[in-house]
């Protein structure tokens, strides 16, 4: 019985870890390369939402097809965030950029809200309901738990080629190195950070249309607490570092489900806004994150 | 009588040594410097006097207005303990006046509470009153009293550099250190500058350690020299003796 | 020199006439209650937004909190003043103290965090002190705490606008003060100067959380009716808004700013459903034309003509 228990919460902590590790790996890029917490990210993930949604239940797309389109509308509208909201204060102050990402943020949770009505929608099944039993105990697989992880995992096999393997993906380890350095070899810094943003989109709209699938109802503002979630994640891993994100999320899944099943789901989010705090303190620069100090 | 003794001093950083085994003396009344290639360590040196870097191991003993012997001091009570320094790359309080500047190196020379200050107690109007007059009067030896409200972002960058110091002299030192004072200076600017710092150590009894890339300033006021080149203390003496030392010149002018 | 020099007289006569005008028109009839409830949301405001901008503005330390210190002030009001049936000034005295307190605990973290660090862990403390008040079933749970006797008035509402001001004015005309918007400059420059940085944020912190206790007291004892929800995240956006809008370290810029953006939301009301759309065009505007705010760090100077920081300049 407890062995049972304990795998069950492992499937369900990695599915819940695969989705934060997804924003969460949005959030690092996007930090990584400006220097911005986008408040907005977990606003695309709902976006994301919305999209398969009206790709599933009005053009009657399967579960592939909804969730590529919605990452390519996903990365197109960050782009445009970007160049519209982001660009014009990139030279200002940490507390105007900020502001200003919570004003894209609530933007979008309004906009759609005046827009599309602030009602739950119930997202269509797409996945077979079938359930599959683990080492012939009582513990079950959900199908849709295996096309989450998987999906990720693919994802971020994807993500870890282009960051290492592409030009695209050097040009943004550069930037985020150096960004003057970077500008004087001959990157072109706007093209890299709006091809950051794209990716760290694409990653969000991918989590929004499993999400939707997995727990069949979507609302405008599904994208804050998640995406609170995994800002805390992608800084649990430390802020910046790509593995650091998907080592976040999945931590803090795990955490929140044991949590759960221990009894504390009331407790759930403030448990992990705790974490937060303590590995602020304890390792400011994130589980593996590296020590800097200011040059004086 | 010395002031200053520094044991054995090593740091660094991740496995590379910044500072390694210097061992120094410093007199009261002294005015030393510390000359050295770029990378040599000074500045880290200067970090380590200051508490801004705790020493990996070793020791550093001040005796000043009291005697403190620490292997790490808290940056914010050398003030107390008489020692106060400008930075190589000027930190300023930006958006704050000239007046305001030198007011915050004071700081520890006011004595009133929270309470007096939320009510603007009597304590308050006698504790800023006697600051400013103090402030006032650096201000006119450094010839910055006619720009006291001026922002010392706004500032030429010669006048910065002279402000950094008036602000460390505010906290009434024993010991002022002074890392690159001439930085960015014309040849007329060092010339006044070496005036004032052989001014300032007299009138205020200064013991002064400084860093500096100026030849001209270094042997025109300097009594003693320590040479530093890959964190270690490679020479010691007065000016005549380092300038025929040949393992200083071989450390400026590389090889054999 | 002395305290009731010429300026302080006309300061005290100009603050007794604004008091004695807006009492006037509510006895004419003239300022409703409609009006008058708005004047209590603008003074909550006003406090709120002058002792984040102790912390944030003149000290830049990033705080994405503030609202948890008005909810456990509001709540330590609610239950001074509900539960225990005492009189409100113990209510306020009780909720500036233990939100003071709660300024200490989070203070102690921003010893080691900086810039977005910091913010993010003042916003997770914001969230860990909702969820722990959504969780309380003696304070009401997520449901909220009820029938709060209704002290606030437009008397205490203004006295403790201009309290705060006073002591947060003066706290930043003294050295102390002086100190604090050196750590903002340059702390490492502070330290080397005899600042001692850790006191003084923990200070700042502390001072800052007092006065949100106490609009905390007010917004409870008005409204007689809080919730944990009221104090989310959101609220901390609202009042940093302010003060960003106003300017950071600038007191008269958080004056203007919480009157401004109480206005703003007063004519959104009209319009519920584009209301928070437009005010976040607003805010991004705002950001991309003016990010210093109204006044900058500048103070509005209605009495002394001598300019500076330094407040024994400007009293001689």
């Amino acid at each position: 019985m407890i062995m049972e228990e304990i795998i069950q919460q492992i499937v369900n902590g990695v599915s819940l870890g695969s989705i934060y590790a997804l924003i969460a790996l949005g959030y690092t890029m996007v930090y990584g390369i400006i220097k911005l917490i986008n408040f907005a990210h977990g606003d695309i993930y709902m976006i994301g939402a919305y999209v398969g949604f009206a790709l599933t239940t009005f053009l009657k797309l399967g579960f592939f097809p909804a969730l590529i389109l919605s990452m390519v509308i996903c990365a197109i509208l960050g782009v445009i965030i970007e160049k519209v909201a982001y660009k014009p204060i990139r030279n200002s102050t940490r507390i105007a950029a900020l502001i200003t990402a919570i004003s894209v943020s609530l933007f979008l949770e309004y906009g759609m809200m005046y827009f599309f009505k602030p009602d739950t929608r119930t997202f269509p099944s797409l996945l077979p309901d079938k359930q599959i039993k683990i080492f012939n105990t009582d513990a079950v697989l959900d199908i849709k738990n295996v096309y989450i992880i998987v999906v990720t995992i693919s994802l971020m096999l994807l993500l870890q080629y282009v960051i290492h393997r592409t030009k695209v993906g050097k040009a943004m380890r550069a930037v985020s190195l150096d960004r003057d350095a970077a500008q004087l070899m001959g990157i072109d810094i706007n093209k890299t950070i709006s091809n950051t943003f794209a990716i760290g989109s694409a990653l969000a709209g991918a989590a929004g249309v499993l999400v939707g699938t997995y727990y069949n109802s979507i609302n405008p503002l599904m994208g804050v607490v998640p995406g609170l979630k995994a800002f805390v994640a992608a800084v649990i891993g430390g802020i910046g570092i790509i593995p650091g994100a998907v080592f976040g999320g999945f931590f803090l899944g795990i955490t929140e489900t044991t949590i759960s099943s221990l009894g504390g789901s009331l407790y759930k989010d403030a448990v992990a806004f705790a974490i937060l705090i303590l590995v602020l303190l304890l390792k400011p620069n994130g589980f593996l994150g590296k020590d800097v100090k200011e040059k004086v | 009588m010395d002031m200053l003794v520094v044991n054995n001093l090593y740091k660094s950083f991740g496995g590379v040594k910044a500072v390694s085994d210097i061992n120094m003396t410093i007199d009261e009344g002294e005015i030393v410097g510390i000359i050295g290639p770029n990378g040599a360590g000074k500045t880290t040196f200067f970090n380590l006097l200051t508490g801004i870097y705790n020493p990996s191991s070793g020791d550093i003993v001040y005796k000043l207005k009291e005697e403190v012997s620490a292997k790490s001091f808290k940056p914010f009570k050398m003030t107390k303990y008489g020692v106060a320094r400008t930075f190589q790359n000027i930190r300023l309080f930006k958006d704050m006046t000239v007046l305001e500047n030198v007011l915050i190196g004071y700081h520890n020379n006011f004595k009133y509470g929270i309470l007096s200050s939320i009510f603007h107690l009597s304590s308050y109007f006698k504790n800023e009153k006697k600051g400013n007059e103090e402030v006032t009067q650096l201000l006119k030896i450094f010839d910055l009293y006619d720009k006291k409200d001026t922002l010392s972002k706004n500032l030429p960058y010669g006048e910065q550099r002279k402000l950094e110091i008036a602000r460390a002299l505010a906290s009434k030192p024993k010991l002022l250190l002074l890392d690159e004072p001439a930085a960015g200076m014309n040849a007329n600017e060092t010339k006044e500058l070496t005036k004032l710092i052989n001014w300032i150590r007299k009138e205020f009894d200064l013991t002064i350690i400084l860093i500096e890339h100026d030849m001209s300033l270094v042997m025109d006021i300097c009594e003693k020299l320590f040479v530093f080149d890959y964190g270690r203390l490679i020479a010691q003496g007065n000016p005549e003796s380092i300038q025929k030392n040949p393992k200083v010149i071989k450390a400026y002018l590389g090889g054999e | 020199m002395k305290i009731l020099n010429k300026k302080n007289i006309l300061s005290i006569l100009a603050i007794l006439i604004v008091y004695a005008i807006v009492e006037l028109l509510t006895h004419l009839g003239v300022i409703d209650s409609y009006i008058q409830l708005n004047l209590i949301l603008i003074g909550i405001n006003i406090i709120l937004a002058v002792s984040l901008n102790l912390i944030t503005g003149f000290t830049g330390q990033f705080s994405l909190g503030h609202a948890a210190f008005m909810s456990i002030g509001a709540y330590t009001s609610g239950i001074v003043t509900a539960k225990l049936g005492l009189p409100f000034i113990v209510g306020i005295i009780a909720a500036a103290v233990v939100a003071s307190i709660a300024g200490i605990i989070i203070g102690i973290p921003t010893l080691r965090l900086r810039g977005d660090y910091l913010a993010i862990a003042t916003l997770g403390f914001g969230e860990i002190v909702k969820i722990i008040a959504i969780n309380n079933d003696y304070i009401g749970g997520a449901v909220g705490l009820n029938d709060i006797p209704q002290y606030t008035n437009w008397t205490w509402t203004y006295f403790l606008v201009v309290l705060t001001v006073f002591i947060i004015y003066n706290f930043i005309k003294s050295y102390h003060g002086r100190a604090c918007i050196a750590i903002r400059e340059d702390e490492i420059a502070a330290e080397a100067m005899g600042v001692n940085t850790t006191y003084y944020k923990i200070l700042v912190f502390t001072i800052g959380a007092f006065f949100a206790g106490i609009a905390g007291a007010l917004y409870a004892n008005y409204f007689s009716f809080i919730k944990p929800d009221s104090f989310g995240f959101m609220k901390s956006v609202d009042i940093l808004v302010i003060v960003v809008f106003g300017g950071l370290g600038s007191i008269s810029g958080s004056i203007i700013g919480a009157i401004a953006l109480s206005l703003i939301s007063v004519f959104l009301q009209n319009i519920p459903e584009l209301r928070m759309v437009i005010y976040a065009v607003i805010l991004f505007l705002i950001m991309v034309y003016r990010p210093q705010g109204i006044m900058g760090n500048v103070e509005l100077k209605l009495f002394n003509k001598k300019g500076g920081l330094n407040g024994y300049a400007g009293s001689k």
